[in-house]
């Protein structure tokens, strides 16, 4: 895969880490999610300048005994799904931080 | 079980404070006629030691933060609270009057993300809502905050206190909630004071009131269901918890102290003494609380009602005793069942005992009674006892 991809936190979710899970909680909506232990994974990476493929390869394929083809698809299939419920943003550029982002400080 | 039960019972297991209700004040700018609150300042936490211990909080778990007073726009520092609150993504809702709202402090919740902002509405009329608020203009100035938090795009909650003052008012009360696209809660029972002072308890509504107020169709999704006979608790119910109080959940007053509810006024630790999660984890009196279950409970274990009462510990413990039951919960389950609890039928029977004493007994003074002949009396009851 040629094109990068990058993912940021929304900036309008209230998150928690529970155990190995991540709640998260869409303000538009309120609608709650919990991440399983992979997809909090990913979360907690989802910096918006470190590209998708690196998360996969520096933080799943090093955990899981995963292809990291397979990885990068279920990855991806992951990253737009959460998107579509408006609690992961995904772009082709790297993502800057947004001022006063409240996602900013829970995973420094 | 839905997600959040979910949600609770992984907290439960992990014995993490998912929620957290955090009074920033106690002054407020109503004076209802039903508040449980003394609203003179006794030494709020400041700026610093609120952020301190959202800190704190967050690092400990806390999901959900309910933030409320008094009136929490009364404090200068709210919005200065809220955003750091937010960067460390709390889910936020907000308990208010509104009455300080305006278009600034609207928009400013809706871009910080607040996920429900709560106001209190007791009538649908006017003069009824500011006969209880005492504030005269404080219902057309909740209403208008409500419509503006709505027109951005703010989720708003009207919650209605039945009372003597408005127990006619609430079907007015939830037509206007619907009419402002706002959620409604009916909260059928007036707390007694944090101090425990039960004067206020005279404004609830008399126990036909709120018979009836339980078979509303408009109030109740299922009225059969809601109302049913009860259940007495089986032997799984009895090694269950009470409620999430002190378990999942926690009380802050604005002066740091800890309580497992805020309706449940027992201090486990004072929040600038010890850190939020040195007291979540060690208190003695949480370790208390957390202790009780179902079968602890001597008179609500043996009860009808024990597989389906909504008892409060907090209420039952303003009551007198954190294992007794709670009487307003047991006239709540009357009114749906008409099924009298353990309880209510205790305190009838000591009723009926008091307004027929026993016979006065006729005492005779006995002449020259010696102290030998005491002495032989006293071993006389002794051995009767034994």
């Amino acid at each position: 895969m040629s094109r990068k991809v990058y993912i940021a936190r929304s900036p309008r979710i209230a998150a928690r880490k529970l155990g190995e899970e991540t709640l998260v909680m869409a303000a538009q909506g309120s609608t709650l999610f919990t991440l399983n232990p992979t997809a909090t994974i990913l979360w907690q990476a989802a910096d918006g300048v470190t590209a998708l493929d690196d998360i996969v390869e520096r933080h799943i394929c090093s955990e899981f005994e995963v292809e990291p083809e397979q990885a990068m698809r279920d990855a991806e299939a992951l990253a737009q799904e959460l998107a579509g419920h408006g609690i992961l943003l995904i772009s082709e550029q790297p993502i800057p931080a947004v001022k006063n982002s409240p996602v900013q400080e829970q995973y420094r | 079980m839905n997600l959040m039960q979910q949600v609770g019972e992984r907290a439960l297991q992990l014995g993490v404070p998912l929620n957290v209700h955090l009074d920033l004040t106690y002054r407020c700018n109503e004076q209802c006629v039903h508040c449980y609150l003394d609203h003179h300042d006794h030494g709020e936490m400041t700026t610093a030691e609120i952020k301190h211990l959202l800190k704190e909080m967050a690092d400990a778990g806390v999901f959900i933060l309910t933030l409320s007073g008094g009136e929490i726009f009364l404090r200068k520092d709210l919005f200065e609270i809220l955003e750091r609150a937010r960067e460390l993504t709390f889910c936020i809702r907000l308990k208010t009057n509104a009455v300080l709202i305006r278009q600034a402090q609207a928009a400013r919740l809706r871009d910080l993300g607040v996920e429900s902002v709560q106001v209190s509405i007791y009538s649908h009329r006017p003069e009824v809502h500011d006969a209880i608020t005492k504030i005269p203009g404080s219902f057309r100035r909740s209403i208008d905050a409500i419509r503006l938090l709505k027109s951005h795009g703010v989720r708003v909650q009207i919650a209605n206190v039945l009372m003597t003052e408005n127990q006619d008012d609430y079907r007015g009360t939830h037509a206007l909630a619907e009419e402002l696209g706002a959620k409604f809660t009916l909260d059928p029972i007036v707390a007694p004071m944090m101090d425990g002072d039960r004067g206020v308890m005279d404004l609830n509504v008399s126990e036909s009131a709120l018979h009836d107020t339980f078979r509303d169709e408009s109030l109740i999704e299922d009225v059969a269901e809601f109302c049913a006979p009860p259940r007495a608790a089986d032997e799984s119910l009895l090694d269950s918890l009470p409620c999430s109080a002190g378990h999942t959940s926690c009380y802050i007053s604005p002066y740091g102290e800890f309580y497992p509810c805020v309706q449940f006024p027992l201090s486990c630790g004072n929040v600038r003494e010890r850190s939020f999660i040195d007291i979540w984890r060690h208190s003695e009196q949480l370790r208390e609380v957390r202790s009780i279950r179902l079968r602890d409970l001597s008179s609500c274990s043996q009860c009808a009602h024990g597989g389906s009462c909504t008892r409060c510990p907090g209420l039952a413990f303003l009551e007198g005793n954190m294992r007794g039951p709670s009487t307003q919960d047991c006239e709540k389950s009357f009114a749906r069942t008409g099924i009298p609890s353990v309880n209510l039928l205790s305190k009838k029977q000591q009723k009926k005992d008091q307004a027929s004493p026993p016979r006065l007994v006729q005492i005779q003074l006995v002449p020259a009674v010696t102290g030998r002949r005491l002495a032989e009396m006293g071993n006389a009851a002794a051995a009767m006892a034994s």
